[in-house]
């Protein structure tokens, strides 16, 4: 096997919010009871009234810091991916990097890739820290996922996601082996400049753009690897419904029990978007042992793929608990009473409704 | 919310941003000019941790323009021994108790409408 | 020098929406002079809070000397929140009593029913700790409820304990021609009222509305003794102020500025609280009533709500309060409301309170507060047969 990156992963956290909607609510709102409809999930994360990309990215990010046990002033870069920018033009970054107390002597961006903008940022952090642009940077992954009310993307469109700090290999809770990227101009899913909610492809979504860019990306990972499935401990794929990331594992050669951590997020909270990978790695490294290796392979619209072989280190057992885990987070709920409420905490009313 | 002051407030807002006094140590939110334990004018920033104890608390129901209420606000009193004023998030307001432990969030606290500036403050929640 | 209190007058508060604020403030003026009887005066001070966001309109003092027929007198305009009225009345006072003027027009007025109540609430919030409360989405009535809960939770007392006070204000506006909310409430109607800011309710609260106040205060020697009336003279009068957010108070259950500047009135007027025949209290809100009467020695700290309790706040108790209404039940004009207070203490001095004259009433109290009891005005008036 080939020397992992000279970059590692030093730290993770994780942020969701903790309002519920359930399925049933939106289903009796749009007469989706009866008939052919079947909502795929029980329930689905939804942000707060003051929250949004920026307040869940500060929040992941100061776990993110107390699990790698760093002061903030050592960060290097802060990088959000997102498709939920509270600002069209105005930095996400540096309201985040400002509130953790980091800077102002860093780089500062938000990336943009549907779903992987925050996978997107992180191999660009594995290149930046090992090319010692910085020693530690910060990464996130972060959404509140937006979805056209009535839209099928509404069952599923939910908040929250995940942060990382990239530092020297040595002190990674998990070294990066590999990573590759895989992309082509496929528009399955987008939003124009100034509309509120995304357009889909509806099932052209499936084969020729999740299937297609997740297999290629995990199949050129693991043969440049010359690895199969059954290395690996855990997967984790990207997962806008249920039954995506059950099917590609399936085509790919992994069973249920190498997806189970990361698919029990996307069961219980829905589809976060560029938070997606973030959540349901940090649920898998929330119950890793050292040496086991993890394959996360993102998805984002547009369209593309980002692979990353993972080999969790001794450090986990130490640095995990100095954060609050998934659980913890999934444990924490509160009911969407109705779905007036829903939409007035979904965004679907516009910004003067907050 | 004018950009001016939304930038000289930032410290307070994002990282509760106070001041000690650098002779006895007396520690003030918001920061002072001037310490009002001692008297004295050598004062330092201080961040403070967030962590404190809610003492009282109230439900809005009639808000002014930009807030959308019901919301509640409360008292906190933080560990390090100043109380600050601020809104009180992520609770059922049928649970909520003066006593309990509290800490501080990063959330939104004001909107300009859709073009204007968001406010990203403090706010405090029950300690998770 | 000696000062007396030669003319008042008051204008009916509510939703007046015959009269714009120029208007309002001449009304009150020209029978504040008519009652003076006497068209000169050397100055006016108009005690206003909110002229600016609710009415568009600063440079008020010159705008009323304009509109009352006034033109050439030296105006100024006073603002320091809800005590607007009561400092315009010690600006007033200090010109009289320094000499600079043998009379002076002050004037109390505030127009707040012509905007939305959204906008006027958020005028009013102005007067909070703008970066450190307001922005925060703190209304006052949110600012009083934390202190509310807070006495409720030290000593033991439930939301029903403070509803005497709002009673006792309705009853008593029954009894005030000028008051806006003249009609009786009940205990029960207390505790059903919808709640604004728990624990506290729309009972709790005193009514936004249109109004303003006059009086003349005149140097002695400067005016003729009238034979059917007794002259009302302006014994003391203090201002003080403690912290402008509630937060950075020691003890937000203790009024240091009520303490204080009740302490220099009583000693200006060389009087006790037990001296004291009537108290018009601030009383916006039971909660600040509360613990006014604590920090004015009127009762020990967690007792001040027992003296509705007791029945002693009533017009023929030991120490009647709100006679006329109160700010609950006459109505809180904010910026006229100080001068609302003095006039309503000096009829009781002058026998002039028709059927809620406070019989033998000799020396007469009015506490003005502003902010969330940042800035606290006390007057002690005496009347002279």
């Amino acid at each position: 096997m080939a020397e992992p990156f000279p970059a590692g992963i030093a730290g993770y956290g994780v942020y969701i919010p903790r309002w519920r909607v359930s399925s049933r609510i939106l289903a009796e709102h749009w007469g989706h009871t009866r008939g052919a409809r079947k909502a795929p999930l029980v329930e689905k994360s939804v942000p707060g009234p003051d929250e949004d990309t920026v307040t869940m990215a500060i929040e992941a990010a100061r776990n993110a810091l107390s699990a790698a046990g760093l002061a903030p002033e050592k960060l290097g870069a802060v990088w959000v991916g997102t498709e939920s920018k509270p600002y069209a033009v105005k930095p996400s970054s540096t309201i985040v990097a400002e509130a953790i107390g980091a800077g102002p002597l860093l780089s500062a961006a938000d990336f943009e890739f549907a779903c992987k903008a925050g996978t997107e940022a992180l191999r660009a952090a594995l290149g930046f820290v090992g090319a010692r642009m910085c020693e530690y940077a910060l990464v996130i992954g972060m959404d509140t996922a937006q979805s056209r009310p009535g839209d099928e993307l509404e069952y599923t469109a939910a908040a929250g996601g995940g942060a990382m700090i990239i530092g020297p290999r040595e002190e990674a809770l998990a070294t990066v082996d590999a990573s590759l990227s895989f992309v082509t101009d496929t528009p399955d899913f987008y939003r124009r400049q100034h509309a509120h909610f995304p357009e889909h492809g509806r099932r052209f979504t499936g084969q020729p753009a999740y299937f297609h860019h997740s297999r290629n990306a995990a199949e050129r990972l693991l043969s440049d690897m010359c690895a199969k499935s059954g290395d690996f401990t855990y997967a984790v794929f990207h997962q806008p419904t249920p039954a995506f990331p059950r099917q590609i594992a399936k085509q790919l050669g992994f069973t249920s029990e190498q997806i189970a951590p990361g698919v029990a997020v996307g069961d219980g909270i829905g589809n976060t978007y560029a938070g997606n990978v973030f959540l349901g790695l940090a649920a898998t490294l929330d119950v890793a042992k050292p040496g086991d290796r993890i394959l996360c392979v993102s998805y984002g619209s547009g369209a593309g793929s980002d692979a990353f072989a993972i080999t969790v280190t001794e450090l986990i057992e130490a640095r995990r608990d100095m954060a609050r885990s998934v659980g913890r987070y999934l444990g924490r709920r509160a009911d969407v009473p109705d779905y007036a409420t829903y939409l007035r905490l979904a965004g679907g009313l516009g910004e003067g409704a907050l | 919310m004018d950009v001016p002051r939304l930038h000289r407030l930032k410290g307070a807002l994002l990282n509760l941003e106070g001041s000690t006094c650098a002779q006895c140590g007396d520690k003030a939110f918001p920061a002072r000019r001037r310490c009002s334990a001692c008297g004295a004018k050598d004062i330092v920033p201080y961040r403070f941790q967030g962590a404190g104890t809610l003492s009282s608390f109230s439900e809005i129901f009639a808000s002014p323009d930009g807030y959308q209420s019901p919301y509640l606000v409360g008292l906190v009193h933080l560990d390090e021994g100043p109380t600050v004023m601020a809104q009180i998030t992520d609770v059922d307001p049928d649970t909520i108790a003066t006593g309990i432990r509290m800490e501080a969030v990063v959330r939104r606290i004001h909107t300009d409408g859709e073009t204007g500036l968001i406010v990203y403050g403090y706010k405090f929640r029950p300690a998770l | 020098m000696k000062t007396y209190v030669t003319g008042m007058a008051r204008t009916r508060t509510g939703e007046r929406w015959d009269v714009s604020i120029r208007d309002l403030a001449a009304e009150a003026a020209e029978e504040a002079l008519d009652d003076a009887q006497t068209d000169r005066v050397g100055a006016i001070v108009v005690g206003n809070m909110l002229s600016g966001p609710l009415a568009s309109q600063e440079n008020l003092a010159t705008i009323v000397a304009d509109a009352a027929g006034l033109v050439g007198v030296e105006a100024i305009k006073v603002e320091a929140a809800c005590a607007s009225g009561a400092s315009a009345i010690r600006v007033a006072n200090a010109l009289v009593a320094s000499g600079e003027h043998d009379s002076v027009l002050v004037v109390g007025v505030e127009k707040m029913t012509d905007t939305s109540p959204g906008h006027t609430t958020a005028a009013l919030s102005l007067a909070a700790d703008g970066d450190y409360e307001a922005l925060h989405g703190a209304t006052f009535p949110a600012l009083v409820a934390l202190m509310m809960r807070a006495y409720m939770e030290k000593y033991g007392y439930d939301r029903r304990d403070f509803a005497g006070f709002s009673v006792n204000a309705h009853k008593n506006a029954m009894g005030n021609p000028k008051a806006m909310l003249r009609r009786p409430i009940t205990e029960e109607d207390y505790m059903k009222a919808p709640i604004v800011s728990s624990p506290m309710g729309v009972m709790d609260s005193a009514p936004i509305c249109d109004g303003a106040a006059a009086i003349v205060i005149t140097a002695e020697g400067r005016f003729d003794r009238r034979q059917d009336r007794p002259a009302v003279r302006l014994l003391g009068s203090a201002g003080a102020t403690d912290t402008a957010a509630v937060a950075t108070r020691r003890d937000p259950l203790w009024l240091e500025a009520a303490y204080r500047s009740a302490k220099r009135a009583y000693q200006l007027a060389g009087v006790g609280p037990d001296d004291i025949d009537v108290f018009e209290a601030h009383d916006a809100f039971p909660a600040i009533t509360v613990l006014a009467l604590e920090a004015s020695g009127f009762a020990k700290p967690g007792q001040g709500v027992m003296l509705a309790k007791c029945d002693e706040i009533c017009l023929r108790g030991r120490l009647p309060i709100s006679t006329m209404g109160g700010l609950k039940a006459r109505g809180h004009p904010v910026g006229a409301t100080g001068v609302y207070q003095a006039v309503e203490a000096c009829l009781h001095l002058r026998g002039e309170g028709g059927s809620n004259q406070v019989e033998n009433a000799r020396i007469a109290m009015a506490q003005n507060i502003g902010g969330s009891a940042a800035c606290i005005v006390t007057s002690i008036y005496g009347r002279e047969d």
